[in-house]
């Protein structure tokens, strides 16, 4: 369908905001000076600190491993259990799985990750561990402040999807486990996407929870970047900010053609079956 | 041949489920416990209710203009000033999200995808560094001023005020609000919609009477998934409010650095039940119009 | 069943407070020294400056034939520090609290005593650094820095003759153009230094009148800030604020072309030290006294002391040619004035560890403050 030019007005509009404060990143990364106000002078200088910067590359690679392994469990594990939450019968228990999924949200992220972490150093004395926190706390935490966006995100696609669907994949002799991946999975699709895209957001942009959880040596870039306490943020992180912003531009650009050779080759192939009917 | 499929799928969610409630149950629900037992005890661990007693009765003084003083109630006052605040951001996020939501889903399948990542892409960068680029726009003398004041405007206070914590709260929700109404209309029938255009409704009302019911699932989550994160949120209004005065989230952040984590578990408690209480009664009356719900 | 769960409850609630102490006694094996700093408060090679921890990796090598892994990882405040390291869930072999922050965790076990043998470049410390409040026995901390809060004021928008003392910061000419600190320790002192009182009392009505004082300055505030200082007073934002010698000198060098930052120490005011210190828990005590004292070398130390900006307490710093140069002559002033009474000066003035009643009410008068 092609879009109303009152659409596309609206639509720029929105783009526009919540791209501003990236335009000033990308911006004050080519700033002279260290400031974030005053523009003295063009320079690629905190570009070239950045990549020899050990510690913040590092922290990248962290941040990523750590975001990559969430999301899939979160994903994998929500996905899950929002399929099991919508074919659940019995109203009470499923008012109280809802309740228990909307904690992790409303806990203050401060609360969230201090309880955590006596958990995990409760849970660690109790086997007689000496440091309880490592990357797997770490993991674990963002895995439970992930799960909800994902259940809530694939719930209501549960609910708006035709029940009689997959029973009537069974009628036709399906097992319910391919009636379950050839009709209810491509249904819940755009939700489960859009969950594991938010867990992935949440998780690299986590500092509290993350903070509290983590044993020594394994720092994210939140971390790195909320740490800078007494002198104001390093703009190599805005230069860092600037090249995320264009490798995932690039990316989405890059996966966009893909699609599009595949759609055209889909295509031609159908073409081709009509042609020899 | 029906029972025995009934038996299938139940035994079906039954394993489906096990892996979150149990992961709920450790990762939730234990330090829940901990959170509870901290906002019932004092230093010493002793049980106490003082915690309890000194959100809903510590009150403070407050200078009038006039130079006289009133009693407040502190905590009560600053929660439901970030119930306000959030439950503003939240109704903005929802009245700026839902016409991109229904756009996109209108659009080719290809727009979709790339409108969905580009709403996405500026939550990638740092959060401190987005909320420092706000600053840098809303400032006095920052660069939306700077345009006000090229244009022959009038330079406007931004920075420190409401308005501001606002602002920055819609920016760093909104995506949470248009993904889940998004992913809700994205498969909705076309034939639907020229149906109810063919039996006379016109675009107004086919949004209100067909679409809008449609999609009140994911306007619940993301209801849920913007409102309950904004109420507890503190470094916006540090940094947006320059400081100047204090949400719920700040308190807790304040009473923790104050080496008093008791009373922070107590407010964080409190506004638990507050907020579930909160959203049972917005699931309660969305759950009646989608048809007496679920 | 229910009874096993009270059992549980019981062991659980019995055991918590115990949760809170302590450390583990696993070695983490190998040459590895995990050391836990503020975040941009080491030189760490960038502009070409050089790289603290590299550099002793390195050294370490040449010297002892072995290799040594530094993990390095930071924190943002003294109270993240404090509550990640109390725990015990984890353990760090090299610390750099602030002063106060020392007090406390010494108070509470939770540092170990140094052995000045392995540190023999303390002697390049300067005596004034001896006996300070925090550590009056000189057993647990080494300063690292050091600074004293002074007042930075833009001289196109204040005159010259208003700059005197904590009034600045009080003055109704510049309404809407002051800066207070976000913390309630700080913004308590400034009030409290202007009225003379004790900054480390636990009678409450001293507080109370501090409280008033600031809930009389704060509709003259144009925020409360902690590092956003930098960007408001190097954009002109804002035009008067209170902070760290060291970090003034930040400030101007990225300056606005119409911003002219001046600073000056009003009479009484807050001095801090932030030093090195070895957690009671560490794993690797020896290699992190070691490292302390390639710290307090002439290389590192000047190096660090250049990249933050703030002063030094090593002889081998402030006594170098080269460092004094690249300072200049005005910097040094302010960076270092008359040391002679520092001991002093800082016991007198400095924020002291306050007990928990005590930073219990000022938190509650901050909210006060906060909501007026």
């Amino acid at each position: 369908m092609k879009m109303k030019t009152s659409a596309k007005i609206y639509s720029a509009l929105i783009f526009l905001f919540l791209f501003a404060p990236i335009a000033i990143l990308l911006l004050f990364s080519f700033n002279a000076s260290k400031s974030l106000s005053v523009m003295s002078g063009f320079s690629f200088k905190w570009y070239a600190e950045l990549f020899q910067d050990v510690n913040t590359l590092k922290a990248v690679r962290n941040t990523l491993i750590l975001a990559v392994t969430a999301t899939v469990i979160a994903t994998v594990m929500g996905t899950a259990a929002a399929w099991g939450i919508d074919r659940m019968r019995s109203r009470w228990y499923r008012r109280v799985l809802n309740t228990v999924t909307d904690i992790p949200m409303i806990n203050p992220d401060i609360i969230t990750g201090i309880s955590l972490m006596l958990m995990f150093v409760f849970v660690g004395r109790f086997f007689g561990a000496a440091t309880s926190l490592s990357f797997w706390t770490m993991l674990a935490a963002h895995v439970t402040f992930c799960l909800p966006y994902v259940i809530l995100q694939v719930l209501p696609k549960l609910q708006q999807m035709d029940k009689s669907l997959p029973e009537a994949a069974m009628d036709l002799g399906c097992t319910p486990l391919r009636a379950f991946f050839k009709v209810e999975l491509p249904e819940m699709m755009p939700g489960i996407v859009t969950g594991a895209i938010m867990a992935f957001t949440l998780s690299m942009d986590d500092f509290v929870i993350t903070y509290f959880t983590s044993g020594n040596g394994f720092q994210t870039l939140p971390i790195h970047i909320y740490s800078m306490t007494k002198k104001s943020v390093s703009p190599k992180m805005y230069a860092l900010a600037t090249i995320i912003f264009f490798v995932t531009l690039a990316l989405l650009l890059v996966s966009n053609l893909v699609d599009n050779k595949d759609s055209r080759k889909l295509k031609e192939m159908k073409k081709a079956l009509k042609g020899r009917k | 041949m029906r029972q025995r499929k009934l038996k299938g799928s139940q035994s079906g969610y039954r394993a489906a489920l096990a892996p979150y409630s149990l992961w709920a149950m450790i990762f939730v629900l234990v330090p829940l416990v901990f959170v509870a037992y901290y906002a019932f005890t004092d230093n010493e661990f002793h049980f106490t209710t003082a915690n309890m007693a000194k959100f809903f009765h510590s009150t403070s003084s407050i200078l009038n203009a006039d130079g006289s003083t009133r009693e407040v109630h502190t905590y009560i006052v600053i929660a439901l000033r970030s119930l306000k605040l959030a439950a503003i951001s939240t109704l903005i996020c929802l009245l700026l999200g839902y016409p991109i939501a229904y756009i996109m889903s209108r659009a080719q399948e290809k727009t979709q995808k790339i409108m969905m990542t580009l709403i996405m892409i500026p939550m990638w960068m740092n959060f401190l560094i987005r909320t420092y680029a706000w600053m840098t726009i809303m400032q006095d003398t920052g660069i939306l001023n700077n345009m006000l004041a090229a244009l022959g405007l009038h330079r406007i206070k931004l920075i420190g005020t409401e308005t501001a914590v606002v602002i920055g709260m819609v920016y760093d929700f909104l995506p949470y609000m248009v993904l889940p109404i998004y992913s809700i209309m994205a498969k909705m029938d076309d034939k639907l919609l020229e149906a109810a255009r063919d039996l006379g409704c016109n675009s107004l009302s086919v949004l209100r009477r067909v679409v809008f019911p449609l999609s009140l699932p994911g306007v619940v989550s993301g209801v849920t998934m913007v409102l309950i994160p904004a109420v507890s949120t503190f470094y916006i209004s540090q940094k947006l409010g320059s400081g100047k005065f204090l949400l719920i989230g700040d308190v807790i952040e304040g009473q923790y650095a104050a080496n008093n984590f008791h009373f922070a578990a107590a407010i964080a408690l409190v506004m638990m039940v507050l907020l579930l209480a909160v959203m049972a009664l917005f699931k309660y009356l969305t759950g009646h119009r989608m048809n007496g719900g679920k | 069943m229910r009874k096993k769960w009270m059992a549980l409850f019981a062991a659980l609630a019995m055991a918590l407070p115990l949760g809170l102490a302590g450390c583990g006694s696993v070695s983490s094996g190998g040459n590895v020294l995990n050391v836990y700093n503020w975040g941009e408060y080491i030189s760490d090679g960038s502009e070409g400056t050089y790289d603290t921890i590299r550099e002793f990796e390195k050294w370490y090598e040449q010297t002892y034939g072995q290799k040594v892994k530094v993990n390095y990882t930071t924190f943002a405040s003294n109270e993240d520090m404090y509550s990640k390291l109390a725990s015990g869930a984890v353990s760090y072999d090299v610390i750099i609290p602030s002063d106060y922050m020392i007090a406390r965790m010494a108070q509470e076990g939770m540092l170990a005593p140094l052995n000045f043998d392995n540190i023999p470049n303390y002697q390049y410390v300067d005596e004034s650094f001896h006996g300070l409040y925090y550590d009056p026995e000189n057993l647990y901390s080494i300063p690292y820095t050091y600074g004293i809060v002074g007042i930075i004021y833009n001289a196109n928008v204040v005159d010259e003759a208003d700059a005197q003392g904590w009034d600045l910061m009080w003055n109704e000419k510049y309404a809407g153009d002051i800066l207070q600190y976000n913390n309630p320790r700080d913004a308590f002192g400034t009030a409290m230094y202007k009225l003379g009182l004790d900054v480390n009392t636990t009678d409450r009505s001293v507080w109370e009148q501090a409280r008033q004082e600031l809930v009389k300055q704060k509709p003259m505030l144009d925020g409360l800030v902690m590092d956003e200082i930098f960007n408001a007073m190097e954009a002109g934002e804002s035009a008067i604020g209170s902070y760290y010698a060291g970090d003034y000198f930040t400030m101007v060098d990225n300056q606005a072309d119409n911003v002219d930052l001046q600073f000056y120490y009003p009479e009484r005011t807050n001095y801090y030290v932030d030093a090195m210190c070895i957690p009671a828990c560490a794993q690797n005590k020896e290699l992190a006294e070691i490292f302390i004292n390639f710290m307090l070398s002439e290389d590192a130390a000047i190096a660090n002391a250049e990249y933050t900006y703030y002063a030094s307490p090593n002889r081998l710093v402030y006594e170098n040619e080269d460092y004094r140069e690249e300072m200049g002559e005005e910097t040094m002033e302010i960076l270092y004035p008359e040391l002679g009474n520092f001991a002093d000066q800082y016991n007198r003035y400095a924020y002291r560890n306050l007990n928990d009643e005590t930073l219990g009410y000022i938190n509650d008068l901050w909210e006060n403050v906060k909501i007026n």
